[in-house]
């Protein structure tokens, strides 16, 4: 997963075709031909609504462009993002960007493994220990 | 017992290092409280009262005596907080005042320290470990395969079951290996991990209903097709608290194998539209409440995505149902112990009562299941020491395959125990403290921790539930007020089960004064109780002292009204509430005073 800082994203001036969606739209509603990037906020880190857009986006509508997390982004939900279907992150303004890699590398369902199948990877771990 | 492969071990260790990285960070004032708050309560850490509070997770309500052993060694040298920590909270809780007895006694906030506490969700409670010292517990729990994951925060929580899982005599099918495969799945699942509210899954896999499925967010009743094919019945939208609500049956058949695909579309719907501007309103039971067909609409659109479009990933194949299914095969027991003294005429009389109340059929004819009693005078109901735990333990492994189940009554439960040790269990138990004869009776009653200990309480259970049990010390009184269900709750989260008692006690907050509302009629959806409901209240709420003696107006309503060996919840049903109501507000001090006067 990228992670970028605040000011990054700011100054992300690029001629793509973003869509910014709110976090209670409903993906299906969209059009995603011709959409470079999608970014979905997260008006307070706890509120998991995006999570499960991302879910959508990325599995269900097989979107294959970015899907940009924005918002209250903070270093302990990252993995959490990047197995919902996030690619980039971009951090709270207040985040350490050297804090955020070792946490997200180290993160359990992460770093050893995974039990159940995700946006990612839709195995379960018992499908994959059996082969 | 499910055995831990290497991955689950990785994994458990691996999450209590993220969480001494997280609790280091908060330390050093790189994570803030508001940040902290929701990574430790999803990994069992609350801050109570005066302390944090450490909740562990007991999947199933299943226990090794290697576990129960290391629990112990938790509260014996965790569970202690400084003596001024505890003497400042007693002196505060002092001023709360005694409840006060009939017979001159009273019963007292006592707080103590190197226990656990068995909750209603089959989970186990600390109340005094120091956060500093929180992950050196939680290294101590991964070392016997144990945590705090999900054991609070707006998440999937740990799943229940029936304390007699596969050992029942009315058992369908064995809970256990789905709600272990479930306890997988839901674990650290990303997308699941911020829901509106907290999310309890409760399994049944017997005829009767132990488990309480119709007071869960979801409810999954094992059931057979005509074809004989097993599956679930699956109830959506229980839930206590403030607005009771039973659930409502979404499917009355799902393939076994599907579980965790429908569940997935159960919860992504509810994550989705699942309201969150208002925590009281945010239980998946309002959204179902309001939305009703729209809701079991939008999760089969969902599930039948899950199934045709993602390709059914969350199916549970015959190889991993037969793997984990292998775990929970009975027990190879030894040959029947040899003490085998026989009881004695002294012994008779209690012993026949243990048999009849504690002491439950199983499916082996040669075995029993047996209740331990952890509800007595002198402790909270559900509470444990440090050397009780120990001595649980013992008991375990001399007389139930070193097993314990944890019932959501708040009791201990030795499930593989041989018919003919039952003489020397009765009396191994009785020199433990763990042999009242109450089990289902008055006494073992439910009760959450309360206003002695929980933040969000608005008076004390404890002291309530002392009082009670004081009154009904007389095991010949309770033996004929017989099966009762009498639930005490703190405030209106209903930890304790107030809404599902035959008689329910809802601490409420006037004025800053401690008062209890009290509801008669609820349903835990066991046999006994009939249909799963919420109680009604009697009336306005009463004051601490009134409580002991409308229980008792209420209970010698019921004697008098009774017919033959009628139960309690029997009696209500067919004479209706009135007479109970009557009895009950008479027993306030302000109508006696006042009858008094006119009299």
């Amino acid at each position: 997963m990228k992670l970028l800082a605040s000011s990054a994203h700011a100054t992300d001036a690029s001629s793509q075709n973003i869509v910014a969606l709110a976090n209670d739209a409903d993906p299906h509603q969209i059009t995603l031909e011709g959409v470079d990037r999608i970014d979905l906020n997260f008006p307070k880190f706890t509120d998991g609504r995006a999570f499960s857009q991302a879910f959508l986006l990325r599995r269900r509508l097989g979107f294959k462009g970015e899907i940009r997390a924005t918002g209250d982004v903070l270093v302990d939900q990252l993995a959490q993002m990047e197995r919902s279907g996030f690619d980039v992150a971009v951090l709270r303004a207040d985040q350490n960007l050297e804090v955020a890699q070792r946490v997200l590398a180290t993160y359990p369902g992460h770093s050893v493994g995974k039990y159940q199948g995700d946006a990612v990877d839709i195995a379960p771990h018992f499908v994959t220990a059996a082969i | 017992m499910y055995h831990y492969t290497e991955f689950d071990r990785q994994f458990v260790q691996a999450r209590a290092d993220q969480y001494r990285d997280q609790l280091t960070r908060w330390q050093a004032g790189q994570l803030p409280e508001d940040e902290f708050r929701p990574l430790r309560l999803q990994n069992g850490w609350y801050v109570q009262r005066y302390a944090p509070m450490l909740r562990v997770a007991v999947p199933y309500g299943e226990l090794s005596s290697a576990q129960v052993r290391v629990l112990a060694t938790i509260a014996r040298d965790y569970d202690q907080p400084d003596a001024a920590l505890i003497e400042g909270a007693q002196a505060t809780q002092d001023k709360l005042g005694p409840v006060l007895l009939k017979n001159g006694g009273s019963a007292h906030t006592k707080l103590s320290s190197g226990y656990a506490h068995f909750t209603t969700r089959q989970n186990l409670q600390y109340n005094w470990i120091p956060l500093s010292k929180s992950a050196d517990v939680m290294d101590l729990l991964a070392s016997v395969d144990m945590h705090g994951i999900q054991t609070s925060g707006n998440c999937i929580r740990n799943i229940t079951s029936d304390e007699r899982a596969g050992i029942a005599v009315d058992e369908i099918a064995d809970p256990r290996p789905f709600g272990e495969i479930m306890r997988q799945w839901s674990t650290l699942h990303p997308e699941f991990a911020f829901l509106p509210r907290k999310f309890k899954i409760a399994i049944s896999g017997a005829k009767e209903d132990r488990a309480a499925i119709g007071w869960h967010d979801v409810g999954l009743q094992i059931v057979k097709n005509d074809a004989g094919e097993l599956g679930f019945k699956v109830l959506v939208g229980g839930g206590m608290g403030r607005t009771p609500i039973i659930g409502s049956v979404i499917r009355e058949f799902l393939p076994w194998m599907q579980i965790m695909n429908y569940l997935e579309a159960v919860v992504r719907v509810y994550n989705r539209y699942g309201r969150r501007d208002n925590i009281y309103k945010a239980r998946i039971k309002i959204l179902v409440k309001a939305e009703g067909q729209k809701y079991f609409d939008a999760v089969e659109a969902e599930f039948k995505q899950i199934i045709e479009h993602d390709g059914a990933p969350h199916t549970i194949t015959q190889a991993e149902y037969d793997r984990v299914a292998a775990c929970f095969v009975a027990p190879t027991l030894g040959s029947a112990p040899t003490d085998v003294t026989p009881i004695t005429t002294e012994e008779e009389a209690a012993y026949s009562r243990w048999l009849q109340q504690n002491v439950a059929a199983h499916q082996n004819p040669a075995l029993r299941a047996v209740t331990l009693s952890f509800k007595r005078l002198g402790q909270a109901p559900g509470d444990a020491t440090a050397d009780q735990l120990n001595i649980a333990a013992d008991l375990a492994d001399r007389f139930s395959a070193g097993e314990v189940r944890v019932s959501h009554e708040q009791n201990l439960l030795l499930p593989w125990v041989h018919a003919e040790a039952l003489p020397a269990l009765w009396r191994a138990a009785t020199q433990a403290g763990f042999a009242k004869a109450n089990i289902h009776l008055l006494t073992d009653m439910i009760a959450c921790p309360g206003g002695d200990f929980c933040a969000l309480a608005n008076a004390r259970s404890l002291p309530i539930a002392e009082a009670i049990t004081e009154r009904y010390q007389d095991l010949d009184e309770l033996h004929d007020i017989g099966e009762i269900d009498l639930h005490i709750s703190g405030c209106i989260n209903s930890c304790g089960h107030h809404h599902s008692g035959h008689i329910g006690v809802l601490g409420v907050d006037k004025d800053g004064k401690e008062w209890y509302s009290v509801s008669l009629g609820g349903s835990d959806g066991t046999v006994l109780s009939g249909p799963s409901q919420a109680g009604k209240a009697v009336g306005p709420s009463f004051s601490a002292a009134e409580v002991p003696d409308v229980i008792e107006a209420i209970l010698n309503t019921y004697r008098q009204q009774r017919e033959g060996r009628e139960t309690f919840i029997a009696t209500l049903r067919r004479v209706g509430a009135e007479p109970f109501k009557a009895a009950a507000n008479g027993a306030r001090f302000s109508a006696a005073r006042k009858d008094t006067a006119e009299a």
